[in-house]
């Protein structure tokens, strides 16, 4: 039934909140894409059935929802059963009936599947009070995990759209940007431009067409915040895209997603379908008079989509390519009318904003990094999942204490913020707080979120290899210094990583650096160089260690590194041999191993497997030198 | 009428001018490769990029695509600082390690004082330097039998999945653009050939010389009102026709 006016609505709120509140239990089953991939939808179903097979629905109002992304992805599948708050971790469709029979039915916990936490060694019942959710504070993912994505009437009952009928009952488009502007929103895409100041620009632009645009290609190695959010909280998005496009004065937008989040898609063409048969998107939007809607454009794949005028292009049916533009696309952009483009999180933003006002927004954060960010922690940490939290955390907080610190407790390295536009931060900035100046400040940027944790089993010559690697293809290759910059600079890299670096790479790479950020066409290419820059700003040394000693500090470069066993030490357990893939170990049970060089790989899956430490790793220029020197004696 | 400063000196731009065109107009070379007349700027090579500042940007300035910024009023523009000229020729050192046997690309290399690439040199030298002016051409004239495929170091020119594009009409305009020459293509009275497809030929029903391709006539045949007829006779016949007529009228003026 169409919402038509405030009573409407409110009524609608009313009732969606009373069928939540008449349930007894709520069984929540997440159903983000990692917990999909760990099997979660087998134990949604067990769940749906078993409550199905007991009458206990009838009976006690049990309710099991599919939700979307709980964040916490390490210990997936998840369960939360609600109103209690009790997280079972890693939960099997075998652990169902056990979960009814002594959880549900007599409200006994089972302790096997609670999280543990490492530090105190205790299992912890309440999802709140572990760490990693502890910490956080949730605004663009206010309701990712808490409701079912598929669902309008859940949204509902959890707040979605309140932002929008308050902006629409009772603000007029200026306020609402005013409300933004007090908020101190800032694009979530990276860039940190102020959000209403963009609106304004495309309020204040001459057109009668204009469009309100979501930026979904979240493309970032790493990056999984907008897909959590899209998939498991879709009306946040289009909330905010309805406000922002009332603010602008725009009826149509676009969400651009990229076609390889295909659970995103299919909550979201639900959750617009949902919204436009109750009147809250399309024409008369809540009796309002406002008229918009919002059609899906998917993405073939190509980061540089993520680019705004080549996500545009994309839109209007031409190749993904950016365009050199002197004019905003606030005044000139899709179809060349008046454009807003924001990031799915900014976006998700906004609702919580207009519910709950500017000011309430504006408290969190720092002086000029309002508001709470998504993260996606991932790499060498051991809680890795989606998080959000206040604007100014420290990334000491981030990877210690929500993160839970680094794999097997080795040490830090550095931390990887912004994707392939960012950069690499070592030691000393884990003290500094996570905001967009502290960020580009210290060489990297806030990007889209991703958050690659790593620790000192990592090259850093090799990580920026590694993004030259990825850009090398994801550049579109219309302008000739990020195209042909690229292939050049992954020539010299696939030389250092091989041992072939020579005196004179660092002075080139750095001036090839430098012209791709002032020559390159759109900010892909200018941006392209940041990894490299920054892991040459902070570890230049393991830069020389390539080029003078032939050394890969890390031991990570394969042509650079030989292992051996310390045979002293080996206690003969056989773990390096199952390990190795390579058939490059010998040795009986109980005695000491051997590491025969001839045909080591140099993986490093022996250095893993040994619980003795028994093995270690030296520059391989020393087996030459070895070998030679041997020579010379006999 | 917009005054600018280009390196130094005084110029007038009119309005709608890019850049690019006022410069060269003040006699300042720029290098360009993606650039004509033709077409629509495109920015794509990066060699016209040049700093633009403003009295009023307090020592700010800004490096743009000349052949895509506006000529606006005070701008204060300068193609040889310091820093333009270091990018130039590190976009130029690029595209000589591209292209190391370009005849046109050593030429712009060597202009800037660049005898041989700071990089590696391609290991299979081609003579395209992705300027794009073939894809847009054929774009222009409204055909798009050609474009560029894949992406990044990949990207190359090609016709759809490397096959002889069905919608080329053998028009030879991506040949004749090309700054350096490196689209093949055969010609005679009979036949004509380009990314492998054969074109058979009409001749001129005066002359009887090959002037255009079959699917030349059936593309205009109809467009902007041009008629099947038009294509009767070659343009060379045309003009002698028209000639005659001339000659004719004005031997009938003197009478």
């Amino acid at each position: 039934m169409r919402i038509e006016s405030k009573a409407q609505f409110d009524s609608a709120v009313r009732s969606a909140k009373k069928a939540a509140a008449g349930r007894k239990l709520d069984i929540l089953v997440c159903c983000g894409t990692g917990c999909l991939a760990n099997g979660s939808a087998k134990v949604a179903e067990a769940f749906a059935a078993e409550v199905e097979a007991r009458g206990l629905a009838a009976s006690v109002g049990l309710f099991t929802k599919k939700t979307g992304c709980h964040g916490f992805c390490e210990r997936g599948p998840l369960v939360v059963l609600k109103p209690s708050g009790v997280l079972y971790t890693k939960v099997k469709p075998e652990h169902v009936p056990e979960i009814l029979d002594k959880t549900v039915a007599k409200g006994e916990i089972i302790t096997k599947l609670l999280y543990k936490n490492p530090a105190t060694k205790k299992p912890v019942e309440q999802y709140t009070e572990i760490p990693f959710y502890k910490n956080q504070t949730r605004v663009a993912m206010r309701n990712i995990g808490q409701v079912d994505p598929t669902d309008l009437e859940d949204s509902l009952a959890h707040g979605a759209y309140a932002g929008l009928a308050r902006a629409l009952f009772h603000k007029t488009p200026e306020e609402v940007i005013a409300e933004v502007e007090v908020s101190g929103l800032r694009g979530r895409g990276g860039a940190g431009f102020i959000t209403a100041r963009k609106w304004r620009a495309a309020r204040k632009a001459a057109g009668e067409r204009k469009f309100v645009l979501c930026n979904g290609d979240e493309g970032d190695p790493g990056a999984f915040k907008d897909r959590s959010i899209m998939e498991g909280d879709p009306h946040a998005v289009l909330e905010g895209l309805a406000i922002g496009a009332y603010a602008v004065g725009a009826h149509e937008g676009f969400i651009y997603v990229r076609d390889e989040y295909p659970l995103a898609v299919v909550h979201l063409t639900l959750a617009m379908e949902q919204a436009r048969q109750r009147g809250l998107l399309g024409k008369n939007i809540l009796g309002t008079g406002f008229d918009f809607d919002v059609k899906l454009s998917r993405g073939g794949g190509a980061f540089v989509c993520g680019e705004s005028s080549a996500l545009m292009r994309s839109i209007e049916g031409k190749t993904g390519e950016p365009r050199q533009k002197y004019t905003h696309a606030t005044d000139r952009g899709l179809f060349e009318c008046p454009t807003v483009l924001n990031n799915v999180e900014t976006w998700a933003d906004v609702g919580a904003i207009l519910e709950h006002g500017g000011p309430w927004f504006a408290a969190m954060g720092t002086e000029k990094s309002k508001g709470t960010k998504a993260f996606s922690l991932v790499g060498k940490v051991k809680n890795t999942g989606l998080i959000e939290l206040p604007m100014g955390t420290t990334l000491r907080h981030i990877i210690y204490d929500i993160g839970g610190g680094i794999l097997d407790d080795r040490p830090f390295k550095a931390v990887q913020t912004g994707g392939p536009s960012g950069g690499c931060l070592p030691e000393s900035h884990l003290d500094s707080p996570v905001d967009y100046e502290k960020l580009t400040e210290a060489g990297s940027m806030m990007g889209s979120g991703g958050m690659i944790v790593m620790d000192d089993r990592t090259c850093m010559v090799d990580v920026a290899r590694y993004f030259l690697s990825f850009l090398v293809e994801e550049s579109c290759g219309k302008c000739t210094p990020c195209r042909e910059g690229l292939k050049q600079l992954l020539i010299i890299y696939d030389d250092l990583v091989a041992g072939r670096g020579k005196a004179g790479d660092v002075a080139r790479i750095e001036r090839l650096a430098a012209g791709m950020q002032l020559g390159s066409l759109c900010e892909l290419g200018k941006s392209a160089p940041n990894p490299v820059l920054s892991t040459l700003r902070y570890f230049r040394e393991e830069y020389q260690a390539h080029i003078e000693q032939k050394a890969c500090p890390a031991g990570i470069c394969r042509d650079l590194t030989a292992y051996e066993i310390i045979p002293e030490d080996c206690n003969g357990c056989h773990a390096c041999f199952r390990a190795c893939p390579a058939d490059a170990i010998t040795g009986e049970p109980k005695k000491a191993h051997t590491i025969h060089q001839g045909r080591c790989i140099a993986c490093g899956a022996c250095y893993t497997a040994c619980p003795t430490d028994a093995i270690r790793f030296f520059p391989k220029v020393a087996l030459a030198a070895a070998a030679s020197g041997q020579g010379g004696a006999s | 009428m917009n005054t600018l400063i280009v390196n130094g000196r005084h110029v007038k731009a009119r309005e709608g001018a890019m850049l690019l065109e006022v410069i060269r107009e003040a006699g300042v070379s720029l290098p360009t490769l993606c650039d004509h007349a033709a077409l629509e700027p495109w920015g794509g090579c990066r060699l016209c990029l040049v700093d633009v500042t403003r009295n009023e940007w307090d020592g700010w300035a800004k490096m743009v695509v000349s052949c895509m910024f506006p000529a606006e009023d005070g701008l204060i523009v300068r193609t040889d600082s310091q820093r333009v000229v270091e990018t130039r020729k590190v976009v130029l050192d690029l595209l000589l390690a591209r292209c190391p046997d370009t005849p046109l690309v050593q030429k712009l290399a060597r202009d800037h004082g660049i005898e041989q690439t700071s990089y590696q040199p391609n290991p299979e030298p081609t003579d395209c330097v992705l300027c794009g002016l073939c894809t847009r051409v054929c774009d222009h004239i409204g055909v798009s039998a050609i474009a560029t495929v894949n992406r990044g170091a990949g990207r190359e020119v090609a016709p759809p999945f490397h096959e002889a594009p069905p919608d080329c009409i053998g028009c030879l305009a991506c040949a004749e653009i090309c700054p350096t020459s490196c689209i093949p293509f055969t010609a005679s009275d009979s036949k004509r050939t380009i990314w492998g497809k054969t074109f058979e030929m009409v001749r001129c029903t005066l002359c009887g010389r090959a002037f255009i391709t079959k699917e030349q006539a059936a593309f205009y045949d109809g467009r902007n009102g041009v008629p099947a007829s038009y294509f009767d006779t070659c343009d060379e016949c045309k003009r002698k026709a028209q000639a005659k007529q001339f000659s004719r009228l004005s031997a009938g003026a003197g009478r």
